[in-house]
């Protein structure tokens, strides 16, 4: 990651998009905690927690919860799903505190994601792809969190069940007043469930901005190749995406990112300085940022 | 119209298990003509990667046919109990792609060394180690892969994702399948990724006429690629046509709950998925494996497996609400 920044307001959806190497995961890793930033600070309702979890205060780490991206291997294959959904409250619960309560809360957490208690006694690796999804979603609740970074929660799921999984969030996030940062690739999806999108290509953002206006229109050469490649299923669709861009060569390791702007070896726009010089994020339209030399004379530098 | 080069008659697929019999393929029939690329979707469990492997002879069908028609052999072969020198020649036309390429690939043998043995096992005259190289690399430069030379002297893991699958996608057709099956080759692919592969096997097979099963469960990619898409439903197909025409005009209850969940650019309401779940395969359900979930069933439904019943001239679909009264 690099000179990363982004802010998540209450109850809003910010997704983070890009492909494999842009360093998605690694945000939502290091936002809860599981890694520590190299450099800059996370603040948390005014709180700096740029530190690893086992260092924040007790409080800090029940608000920021994670859900896995791989529900099969994020769940433990041999314990039963009651004695994982009990492991928060024990992680979380007040010295000396009684832990009898625990029973009731497992059951009001799997009633939560549409699981009938029976479910307590199962063993994860009896379960389907959908019922796995909605207990590591349960498990992410369990400690009451204000924010939950949700790293691509329906990859692995097929199309009807990303939806009802999908719906179910969304109610969770009206009813338990919740901010989501929801880690993706799948743009068509993130056009349906973000607020704001966040567009990243090894370790830095490309691009920031509102949902509908990233849709409409979309500044970066990368963001507007990743839209022209997406494979859509209405003629209505079609239209949508910007002009077919040939999209060119594969993302190079992030151990040997290309000089200048990390992007230009694969744009169709590339100039000189973009060889020589890493472009700034700057503020072209109210609220949609993009880092590119196309728009630098255009937009308010942002000292980020 | 062209000529028919593999046609599969009511194929059944059934794995014993400790509690019984699953079911998996129940009843699929269709065809695939030469230079034409088919489609087949559904979501997990739906038994379309276990078509796939029959038509390879990967799994063995408890029913059914499957008849392929053979250059090489000279005549229909039955790739269900074919002869064996039949089969000698026969499999040599057809190829498969598999999911995940880099475990596709054998991981303690270069690229080299994988090609030429698949080269060796198509071609059976003993050639020159050279010509099977230049034979490599050729096919290597067609998939778009830069400095072939290295490309052959790596190991799999050397090896991006993209890279393991255009190697397959050239192993594949080095050896000018007719009919060549796809399962879900670009799943594991980033998007821009898989874009570039699309547009390849595009070109590959239209340049070459080969025919192409295309299985997945991405909607977006068959309306692509595909001439005709057929969407499978526990084991069964519902429907059958064009992709554009049955994307926008979908029939059968489950597509159109199906269409109705998939999140579209056009931010159109992303419904709750579909109700209930998929059915037991060791009991399922008797008639259309589709009623105990659907909300338009009628009583006939529960009783007998609906017929395919055609909506336009190319479009056709497994649902009672479309029989025309008599």
């Amino acid at each position: 990651m690099d000179r990363v920044s982004f802010s998540v307001e209450s109850r809003e959806t910010v997704s983070i998009v890009g492909e494999s190497g842009s360093g998605k995961s690694t945000i939502g890793y290091t936002v809860v905690g599981i890694y520590a930033p190299t450099a800059g600070e996370i603040y948390f309702e005014g709180q700096n927690v740029a530190v690893p979890v086992t260092k924040r205060p007790k409080s800090i780490k029940r608000d920021l919860q994670i859900v896995f991206q791989d529900p099969h291997s994020s769940l433990n294959p041999r314990l039963p799903i009651g004695k994982i959904l009990q492991r928060p409250f024990k992680v979380h619960a007040a010295r000396g505190k009684n832990k009898k309560g625990c029973g009731q809360r497992v059951i009001e957490l799997l009633e939560q994601v549409e699981l009938s208690p029976d479910y307590a006694d199962k063993i994860s690796s009896t379960l389907s792809g959908g019922e796995k999804a909605r207990v590591a979603i349960a498990r992410a609740l369990a400690t009451k969190p204000k924010l939950v970074v949700l790293d691509e929660p329906t990859a692995s799921l097929d199309v009807s069940i990303q939806a009802k999984i999908i719906a179910m969030l969304y109610e969770f996030q009206q009813e338990l007043h919740l901010s989501y940062c929801c880690i993706s690739h799948d743009l068509s999806l993130m056009r349906n469930v973000a607020n704001r999108i966040i567009i990243m290509y090894l370790g830095k953002i490309c691009e920031s901005s509102e949902t509908e206006e990233f849709f409409k229109n979309p500044l970066h050469p990368y963001s507007q190749m990743l839209l022209s490649s997406i494979p859509v299923v209405l003629d209505e669709e079609e239209k949508m995406k910007p002009q077919k861009i040939q999209a060119s060569g594969e993302i190079p390791s992030p151990v040997n990112v290309p000089a200048g702007c990390s992007f230009h070896p694969r744009c169709v726009h590339t100039m000189d300085i973009c060889r020589r010089d890493d472009p700034v994020m700057g503020e072209v339209e109210t609220s949609h940022f993009v880092r590119c030399h196309l728009y630098s004379q255009q937009g308010t530098e942002v000292v980020r | 119209m062209r000529p028919t080069l593999l046609e599969i008659d009511d194929l059944h697929v059934e794995f014993p298990i400790y509690n019984g019999c699953l079911k998996v393929v129940d009843g699929v029939s269709f065809a695939a003509h030469s230079g034409e690329r088919l489609g087949l979707v559904g979501e997990s469990g739906c038994g379309k990667t276990t078509c796939g492997r029959c038509v390879v002879r990967l799994v063995k069908p408890s029913a059914g046919r499957i008849c392929f028609s053979s250059k090489h052999a000279g005549k229909t072969v039955d790739l269900v109990q074919p002869g064996k020198e039949e089969w000698k020649q026969a499999r040599t036309e057809i190829q498969m792609i598999f999911q995940n390429p880099i475990t596709a690939l054998n991981p303690v043998f270069t690229i080299r060394t994988q090609f030429k043995t698949a080269l060796q096992f198509v071609d059976p005259k003993r050639r020159q180690k050279k010509e099977y190289l230049v034979r490599a690399a050729t096919a290597l430069q067609e998939v778009q892969l830069p400095d072939p030379r290295r490309i052959l002297k790596s190991y799999p893991f050397q090896l991006s994702g993209g890279m393991c699958q255009r190697v397959c996608i050239a192993m594949a057709l080095a050896s000018e399948p007719e009919l060549l099956i796809a399962d879900e080759p670009t799943t594991a692919l980033d998007v821009t990724v898989q874009e570039q592969i699309l547009q390849l096997l595009d070109a590959l097979v239209e340049e070459k006429g080969t025919s192409l099963i295309y299985i997945t469960h991405n909607l977006g990619v068959i309306r692509e690629i595909a001439h005709r898409v057929h969407i499978m439903y526990a084991g069964t197909i519902v429907e059958s046509g064009p992709p554009r025409e049955l994307f926008s005009n979908p029939l059968h209850p489950y597509t159109q709950g199906l269409m109705n969940a998939v999140p579209k650019l056009t931010a159109d309401v992303m419904s709750r998925g579909i109700p209930g779940s998929i059915p037991d395969y060791v009991k399922p359900p008797t008639g259309c494996r589709f009623h105990p979930r659907c909300t338009v069933r009628l009583p006939i439904c529960e009783q007998t497996r609906p017929p395919f019943f055609p909506a336009s001239e190319d479009h056709k679909v497994a649902c009672f609400s479309y029989q025309k009264e008599a």
